[in-house]
């Protein structure tokens, strides 16, 4: 189950798009941050954590795209 | 004969002469390393750098880096294009600008390819400007050889512990070797890391401050072993700051105090030893551009800059810092004549300034945004620090609320003996007298060195001072 970001809580750091092995993290003109669920591969094979997750600085900002659809 | 060797002695003097001679030769002109030269030159911050590696209980990521900047301060990000060009825009607009740093928004070392491709820019186009690192140290073993190529050559590491136990109060996680680490395992590595990239630095010939955010009840008690642990490695300076308050950070929300400022100049006494401190650091806003406390910065927008044209002239620039260098030149020597040669200390008192740049008494006690204060004798002056306050008159604002304004600065201000600036209105002059501080408009436009010993003779000591200048 791959990442998403949750739009309100972002604070538009740039950090995760810096650290996604997969390039799955971009952002538009508006600083606005998006995880690509076909690219992001939860860091698997990669790393042991995921690292968008381990760096962001916002706790709940980055979580499972289940728990996004769910809401 | 008793001539003052002492760093502390001449008001203003550069507090660095006691350094070897290269090494003074790269901060004389840095207005955050020489005291002196903060009042002549200027420095700016170019936000390129957003993403953080690691979290500080006193910072609220939705703001800038709190080690460089005013709590609750956002500032623009910049490309490392815009960034340049901002530079020359401000460096040809305020031609005293001599040093730019990159600071943040987040950690410069976290962003390093949008860190250094900025200070490549600014080295090719504009070669006279000094450059300089800001850092939380996680990371900066691994970047010093780029740092030394780019000659890069002062850097500031926030380091606020000694002991484990004291990190990891400070810092709850970090995130190093594509893993988070937290608590007591964090704020180990976070430490040794720190303290290896000051010795790298060292080692590498790059001047090194060490900032620490003092927080009386997580680190007020290590921090003099501290100053003495840096020192020893051979941090050259060490800028004790007070913890500010930011809303919706961890510290805030744990109802942690920010030091007095008595506790803070007590701290700043216990750990002066031989290392000098930076008693003129404003922490200053990361983008915040201009001479003392101004800033400019509005005036150069992304916005703006996407407008104008600009043609760096770096002869231009140059003759006006030699002109400035005149102007010290003459400074130095009317301070050598004010004071000294006496055998009597005098008592010593406190003095708040007002002063809008240049090292002259030049601006009103009501529009003053800060005072700097300094400590005054028989045989010299010497700069503590600045108190900022709210200038409580402009045009704007209600008289009423003008009042509570101007109670608030005399209360920051209730320890000082005089105040010293260009023009006081006969409001205030009442109330400070009605607290005992001396009022002094008379020596409005001399430089502060004159005015202080003026002030000095004729007030503390009572001696006749005959009219005309020295200095200024
Ligand atoms: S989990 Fe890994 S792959 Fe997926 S978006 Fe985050 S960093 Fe990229
Ligand atoms: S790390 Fe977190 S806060 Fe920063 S851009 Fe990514 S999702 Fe947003
Ligand atoms: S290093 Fe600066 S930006 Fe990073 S958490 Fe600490 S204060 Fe905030």
């Amino acid at each position: 189950m791959p990442y998403s970001i949750k739009k309100d809580l972002c604070i538009s750091c740039y950090a995760c798009e810096d650290q996604c092995p997969t390039k799955a993290i971009s952002h538009n003109e508006e600083g606005e941050f998006f995880i690509d669920p076909t690219v992001c591969v939860e860091c698997e094979g990669f790393y042991e954590e995921p690292q968008c997750l381990a760096i962001c600085p916002i706790d709940g900002c980055i979580v499972k795209l289940s728990e996004v659809e769910e809401v | 004969m008793s001539g003052c060797h002492s760093k502390q002695c001449g008001l203003g003097s550069d507090d660095l002469s006691f350094l070897p001679e290269d090494i003074r030769r790269k901060v004389e002109n840095h207005p955050c390393y020489s005291q002196e030269a903060h009042h002549f030159y200027a420095r700016m911050h170019v936000a390129v750098a957003p993403a953080c590696n690691i979290q500080c209980n006193y910072c609220n990521r939705k703001y800038d880096c709190a080690n460089e900047s005013r709590p609750g301060v956002v500032s623009e990000l910049l490309t490392p294009e815009e960034a340049a060009k901002k530079v020359l825009a401000v460096a040809m607009e305020i031609p005293q600008l001599t040093v730019v740093g990159i600071a943040g928004p987040g950690d410069p070392l976290a962003n390093p390819e949008r860190t250094f491709r900025t200070f490549e820019l600014i080295k090719e186009k504009a070669p006279d400007i000094k450059l300089c690192l800001s850092t939380n140290g996680l990371v900066l073993d691994k970047y010093i050889n780029k740092i030394k190529d780019l000659e890069i050559d002062h850097v500031t590491i926030t380091i606020n512990a000694v002991s484990v136990d004291t990190a990891s109060k400070i810092y709850p996680w970090i995130f190093y070797n594509h893993r988070r680490y937290r608590d007591k395992e964090a704020a180990k590595i976070l430490l040794e890391k720190q303290y290896e990239g000051l010795q790298a630095c060292v080692e590498n010939g790059i001047l090194v401050k060490v900032n620490t955010v003092f927080v009386p009840e997580i680190n007020g008690e290590e921090i003099p072993e501290l100053s003495k642990k840096v020192r020893s490695m051979g941090a050259f300076l060490h800028n004790i700051m007070p913890y500010v308050e930011g809303e919706g950070t961890a510290f805030s929300k744990a109802g942690i105090r920010p030091p007095t400022p008595q506790e803070l100049k007590e701290m700043q006494e216990k750990c002066e030893g031989n290392m000098n401190l930076m008693r003129h650091c404003r922490q200053c806003r990361a983008d915040a551009i201009g001479l003392l406390g101004e800033d400019r910065g509005q005036e150069f927008t992304k916005d703006k800059l996407s407008k104008i044209n600009i043609n760096y002239d770096p002869n231009w620039r140059k003759q006006i810092h030699e002109e400035i260098e005149k102007e010290r030149e003459k400074l130095r020597k009317a301070r050598e004549l004010l004071f000294g040669e006496t055998e009597n200390e005098g008592p010593k008192v406190l003095v708040a300034v007002a002063s809008k740049g240049n090292m002259l008494v030049n601006e009103h006690f009501g529009t003053a945004k800060e005072f700097l204060i300094y400590e005054v004798s028989a045989k010299g002056a010497k700069f503590i620090h600045h108190r900022k306050v709210t200038p409580y008159c402009h045009g704007s604002i209600s008289c009423l609320e003008g009042e509570n304004i101007l109670e608030d600065t005399i209360a920051k201000l209730s320890d000082c003996k005089a105040i010293i600036a260009a023009k006081i209105g006969f409001e205030p002059r009442d109330v400070l007298k009605q607290r005992n501080i001396d009022c002094v408009d008379e020596f409005a436009y001399l430089s502060i060195d004159e005015a202080l010993a003026r002030y000095y003779k004729k007030y503390v000591l009572k001696e006749e001072v005959p009219v005309g200048t020295n200095g200024g």
